[in-house]
């Protein structure tokens, strides 16, 4: 069996899974935010009663994430339907914007988009919260109310997004019925070259199968080149999964990974035990194919859509209006790192905004350095409008007061995931998506740039 | 469910992601909430870019269109895993999409709300049939109908009966699988 086989066989009570088995699938964690989570809420005190229970409160993690600094009132109101609901059901991991349980979440746009807004609980988007809180281990099976739920197989676990409907099933009953998916495999060898970052690795991929190309599939990652990655560069790689149509994304478990959650549970006080699943000797691939990391360059997806692939030196002559670094998949501490290393002492040409995944991420930007300077500051002296209130943003357009929205024609470069039609705002703007090299060095010409020119 | 759907059709080109069905903007609609539901209907297919798509899905000031019928390209849905956009398209008064492809979570949505019946055509449809041109979606011969010309379905299979009962918890409760509340 494939990894994805193997964790929903145990998932189901089973000894064996085949691709295309209809199975009842128990969740070990239930992932939802403010955007799909009351509506969850309400499908499921429609359908099992206002009075019901949740299956497990411990399993399940509710990190709003996606309208949060904004003055709209519905957005706000959401924060506190799932404040309502964690309180009535004593979930012990809601992430609460305030402090207050009794509270009402009211965003304050007199206090300005960029200084900090929330309180200590908040984190930030949820799919890089959810394994820093320690939510996240290897041979699990994971649901989420979002697409991007899939970054999770970054760490050896099933991982899939679901839709409230789903969802509210889910928190009735601890299970869903669901169809294992065929498994494509891509191995990987070699090392990244410098300037070329795990997205280019992705949208590469992605331009190869086409963005429908993985639909219904689970996309295994293995390999001597998997192996190297770091965490955060697989959680980038198996983010997109879905932008190739795919069900999940996984790497196998190792070393890395164990370190990691290890770290991640002991310090959150949360379930400390897994069980690994382990590659067999005999898996079964509907697509079985190499790819050298050493021979990939800087790529870009080009508006309208993830899989319009192109190398990023061959783009020079597009014009650019803004660059956006942010994002479950471009937010990360190591994304505004590598970011900051082009544009260290330079200056940014084009607005350029940075929305921290995480308020974690926030404070690791503040307290490390480059060059003598906190990387914050690098980055902030180079132009880019950095903003401590860590969420999704501008990555998914949002309310139209949302911080860094695209708010008409503009093109923009972006190291977020999606760039169809809209996505990040208005219908007219269009969206490059790039690695956080590509995404700087481009901020610096004011159009879409090799980065391997500004880093020695 | 009537055996058959007739209505006029709007048409749309392949990759129509749920931006482009229901725009992000509009996601703080709580679905489980009646007026909201209905206001979701009222933004349905708001991100189509104008000038590609000159008609109007919903004619302004209307909150429901007049197109029951969505004929669609390759991998509709696509994109985000937000069940509002199954929702708005049901809340609008869309019945039926056929589709040459779907992506899976639209798909998955669609038949656990029970607001569409997501058919998959046997052949290209876009290009040959344009917005306003009346078909007619039979379900007992899995056709459909469009300008005098039969057009096969794929069978929808196991998924039918799910949407026919209303959805996956009607479904659940009929077959067992949950008890009835």
């Amino acid at each position: 069996m494939t990894l994805t086989e193997k964790i929903l066989a145990k998932a189901s009570g089973r000894g064996r899974v085949d691709a295309g088995d209809n199975i009842w699938a128990n969740a070990d964690i239930l992932l939802t935010h403010d955007v799909c989570g009351p509506g969850s809420i309400g499908v499921f005190k429609r359908e099992f009663g206002q009075d019901a229970k949740v299956w497990d409160a411990e399993k399940i993690v509710i990190i709003p994430d996606h309208y949060i600094f904004t003055s709209d009132r519905l957005s706000n109101r959401n924060v506190d339907i799932l404040r309502d609901f964690a309180r009535e059901q004593q979930l012990p991991y809601f992430y609460d914007v305030i402090d207050d349980p009794n509270g009402l979440w009211t965003f304050n746009p007199a206090r300005g988009h960029l200084n900090r807004q929330y309180g200590s609980r908040y984190q930030g988007v949820c799919h890089a919260a959810l394994p820093r809180r320690g939510h996240a281990r290897p041979g699990e099976a994971l649901f989420g109310t979002d697409s991007h739920t899939c970054m999770a197989g970054a760490f050896g676990e099933f991982a899939t997004g679901i839709g409230n409907t789903d969802a509210g099933f889910i928190l009735g009953t601890g299970k869903l019925l669901i169809k294992v998916p065929e498994t494509m495999r891509f191995y990987l060898e070699g090392e990244l070259p410098k300037g070329v970052m795990a997205k280019d690795v992705i949208l590469h991929v992605i331009g190869d199968i086409g963005f429908d190309g993985a639909t219904y599939r689970a996309m295994q990652w293995e390999g001597p080149g998997a192996q190297s990655l770091s965490i955060d560069d697989r959680m980038t790689i198996a983010n997109m999964a879905i932008e190739a149509g795919a069900k999940n994304g996984i790497f196998p478990a190792d070393e890395k990974t164990f370190k990691y959650v290890d770290e991640r549970v002991r310090e959150n006080g949360t379930k400390s035990d897994y069980d690994p699943t382990e590659i067999d000797k005999d898996q079964k691939f509907v697509f079985d194919k190499v790819y050298d990391l050493s021979k990939l360059e800087p790529t870009v997806a080009m508006h309208p859509n993830p899989g319009n692939r192109a190398l990023a030196k061959t783009l020079e002559h597009v014009k650019l209006d803004r660059a956006y670094i942010g994002s479950c998949t471009g937010g990360k501490t190591s994304d505004f790192v590598a970011f900051a290393e082009v544009v260290n002492g330079k200056r940014v040409k084009i607005d350029t905004y940075g929305v921290p995944a995480t308020s974690e991420v926030v404070q690791e930007l503040k307290e490390s350095r480059l060059g003598g300077a906190p990387v914050w500051d690098v980055l902030v002296d180079a132009g880019v409008v950095m903003t401590e209130n860590a969420s999704c943003a501008a990555c998914l357009g949002g309310p139209p007061d949302t911080f860094a929205r695209l708010n008409g024609p503009l093109t923009c470069i972006s190291a977020t995931n999606r760039n169809f039609p809209g996505r990040m705002g208005s219908k007219e703007s269009k969206v490059f998506l790039a690695s956080p090299y590509t995404v700087a060095a481009s901020a610096l010409t004011g159009r879409v740039t090799d980065p391997r020119e500004f880093l020695s | 469910m009537a055996e058959k759907v007739t209505g006029p059709v709007y048409v749309v080109e392949d990759n129509i992601d749920t931006d482009q069905i229901i725009p992000a903007q509009y996601l703080a609609l709580v679905p489980t909430i009646p007026e909201e539901y209905e206001k979701l209907g009222s933004y349905a297919m708001a991100g189509l870019p104008n000038e590609l798509y000159p008609i109007e899905f919903i004619k302004k000031g209307a909150a429901k269109t007049e197109y029951k019928i969505v004929v669609a390209g390759k991998n509709f849905g696509c994109g985000s895993s937000r069940e509002h956009a199954p929702i708005a398209l049901g809340a609008a008064g869309v019945k039926v999409i056929v589709a040459e492809s779907y992506a899976r979570i639209f798909f998955r949505n669609s038949v656990a709300t029970g607001e569409l019946y997501p058919y998959e055509a046997r052949e290209r449809l876009v290009g040959s049939v344009k917005t306003g041109d009346v078909a007619t979606v039979d379900f007992d011969a899995d056709t459909v109908e469009i300008n005098g010309v039969v057009h096969e379905l794929k069978p929808m299979g196991d998924v039918r009966p799910v949407i026919e009962a209303g959805g996956l918890f009607n479904y659940a409760r009929q077959t067992g699988m949950i008890s009835k509340s």
